[in-house]
């Protein structure tokens, strides 16, 4: 008599979130929790169109630039379980693409961060097909290697200007109709691109595709052995993350008029972690709230210097210890509604 | 190619390697028990230097005083911080300690900041180590041939305590299977304590030997530390024989590169690290997963 096999292989430890965030209020039901996200979503949308009326508008495209990057990071960290300490190459390369595009070769805007977008798909599959294979620590650190080549050579290539960046970025005419240099022309324009972008995100997590992502997260052996092409999926989301973070890059050298090695640095890859751990991980509105908390306390104690780093390092520890779910996560457990 | 080019580099590189082989060697002996990367490691590192400057300036203690008491208490702040707060982690994916450490090391290059500003303060060289020798094809200060001396001999006693000893045994085991070795009757969680001190530690001696050359600096762990992530993953995740040999080869390596062709200098190890990953993906002496 043999014994019928284990149902759970049970090899590896949980994925990264596994647990910590979701689950929270399964029970209410798909049609409920898509009810709450849609109010959610339409508060947000609500509260964006009408802010730059009452908020600095640049603090507000810079803070919208950072959320759509964290909404891409938190695709591969919250719903595939990969920790990316390389995003920095995605958001700079593609700002660096862009704002060479639109300077030297005299692109419109539109053109300027597709350029852009699409150089940083192209690193996403090149490094991607490099890294998917590794798993947890490794595949952070492998990340991380190939985003300072890149920092490297942003340093030294001639296009990007090293230390001083690509600067007086012409913002340019929208689709030969709206000229960008009107703040609250610019500001649209960054709020549809980010809206886009979190659509797409929201779009890929409440798809099959999602829900295969989130098995593999959850247990890649068992997605594998039901016939899942567990890599395939992983590079996918991969390529998507970086696409969407590159998107943001490119917009955000058009909004500053400037790309500069900040954003290749590698404790841009950091922050954006921080984003999306401080607003919640795996949550779809988390890196958002995340993105704009953090954006606003770099403005706003801007003249403490080195504190800001002090401040974010022990927000950092704070939220690894005690506070994992985020903002949105406790927010989401409060009202027992996955937000 | 002057000789005299090629030599200097060499020597440089020698260095350069002895720092990543200190370093790596103790990333390596935290991540073998504690199964995490030890992100504050460049922050320790700092810590280390910055002690020998306070001892200097405020007791009058030198330099080989410095090489005693930095590592013990920049370890014993790696214990508390160990305690405090990795602790409570173990139970959780291995990434949540990689993001407590990075918060740690920015508080901690903060504060630093903060106190004493990014421009460095000097440091001398000992007065039995100052100057040098001319070896007939180049001059090789004193200093720093103690540097690479001293931190060999550290690495291979440390490789010697690992791999020959009672107590090294134990902590293999304990890397192998944590429960069973408690079982045997081993205090494993006190081990991983100590282990990250002594990982801890050999981060603060290396700071100490760095300060006559680099000068104190609280930037001066924040970039190096990303290299030595790269060397680690070359070596082998956890192998202690494996980074120091790839500590000081790397080392070498990226010296001959700033002689042959400079513009590849700071991105060789990454470079060689993706060539390593594609063959091998558990690194050149790692254990396959």
């Amino acid at each position: 008599m043999s014994r019928p096999p284990h149902p759970d292989p049970g090899v590896r430890a949980p994925a990264l979130p596994a647990r910590v965030p979701e689950r929270v209020g399964e029970h209410a039901g798909a049609a409920a929790s898509e009810k709450s996200l849609s109010i959610a979503f339409a508060a947000m949308v609500v509260l964006l169109v009408a802010a730059p009326f009452f908020v600095y508008p640049v603090f507000l495209m810079k803070a919208l630039c950072f959320a759509l990057f964290a909404c891409a990071f938190n695709l591969l960290l919250g719903y595939v379980g990969l920790l990316s300490f390389g995003h920095a190459a995605f958001l700079g390369g593609a700002g660096y693409a862009s704002a060479h595009a639109a300077k030297v070769w005299a692109f419109p805007p539109e053109a300027a961060i597709l350029f852009g977008t699409l150089v940083a798909a192209a690193l996403g599959v090149a490094i991607g097909a490099l890294t998917i294979r590794s798993r947890g620590i490794y595949f952070a650190n492998i990340t991380l290697a190939f985003a300072q080549m890149l920092f490297f050579f942003s340093l030294q290539a001639k296009f990007t200007g090293g230390e001083d960046g690509i600067q007086a970025v012409p913002r340019g005419t929208l689709l030969g109709l709206a000229d960008l240099r009107d703040t609250h022309a610019m500001y649209f324009t960054v709020l549809a691109v980010f809206l886009l972008g979190f659509l797409v995100v929201y779009r890929a997590i409440h798809s099959p595709f999602g829900q295969v992502l989130k098995a593999i997260r959850e247990n890649e052996v068992r997605a594998v052995s039901l016939g899942y092409r567990a890599e395939h999926y992983k590079l996918i989301a991969f390529v998507l993350s970086a696409t969407l973070a590159g998107l943001a890059g490119a917009t955000k050298a058009l909004v500053f008029q400037l790309a500069s090695l900040t954003d290749v640095h590698w404790t841009m890859s950091g922050e954006v972690v921080l984003m999306t751990l401080l607003g919640g991980l795996g949550t779809v509105f988390g890196p958002v709230v995340g993105a704009f908390i953090l954006i606003g306390l770099e403005n706003y104690l801007s003249t403490l210097g080195a504190w800001i780093t002090m401040v974010q390092g022990a927000i950092f520890v704070v939220c690894v210890l005690v506070f994992r779910r985020g903002v949105v996560g406790e927010l989401g457990r409060l009202l027992k509604r996955p937000l | 190619m002057p000789t005299q080019a090629l030599f200097g580099q060499l020597l440089i590189g020698l260095i350069n390697g002895a720092f990543y082989a200190l370093l790596s060697l103790g990333l390596s002996v935290i991540f073998g028990l504690l199964n995490i990367i030890n992100f504050a490691h460049g922050a320790q590192y700092m810590m280390g230097a910055f002690v020998a400057y306070f001892c200097l300036q405020w007791a009058g203690l030198g330099y080989w005083w410095s090489l005693l008491i930095a590592p013990i208490v920049v370890g014993a702040i790696g214990i508390a911080i160990e305690r405090a707060m990795l602790k409570p982690l173990y139970h959780l994916d291995h990434l949540y300690g990689l993001l407590l450490t990075f918060g740690v090391a920015l508080v901690l290059q903060g504060f630093f900041r903060h106190q004493y500003g990014s421009s460095g303060l000097p440091y001398g060289i000992p007065a039995a180590l100052a100057g040098g020798h001319d070896l007939g094809f180049m001059f090789l200060p004193n200093y720093r041939a103690w540097v690479v001396v001293f931190s060999l001999a550290v690495c291979l006693v440390t490789w010697y305590v690992i791999e020959r000893t009672r107590l090294g045994s134990y902590l293999r085991a304990a890397t192998e299977n944590p429960a069973l070795v408690q079982a045997f009757g081993i205090n494993v969680p006190r081990m991983i304590t100590l282990t990250y001190g002594f990982g801890v530690g050999l981060a603060a001696l290396a700071g100490v030997l760095a300060a006559p050359i680099y000068q104190v600096n609280p930037l001066m762990g924040a970039d190096l530390i990303i290299v030595v992530f790269a060397v680690v993953v070359i070596g082998g995740l956890g192998s202690i024989l494996g980074s120091i040999l790839t500590g000081f080869t790397l080392g070498i390596v990226e010296g001959f590169t700033k002689v042959f062709y400079p513009e590849a200098s700071n991105t060789v190890i990454f470079v060689i690290m993706a060539l390593v990953l594609l063959v091998r993906p558990a690194g050149l002496f790692g254990r396959s997963a």
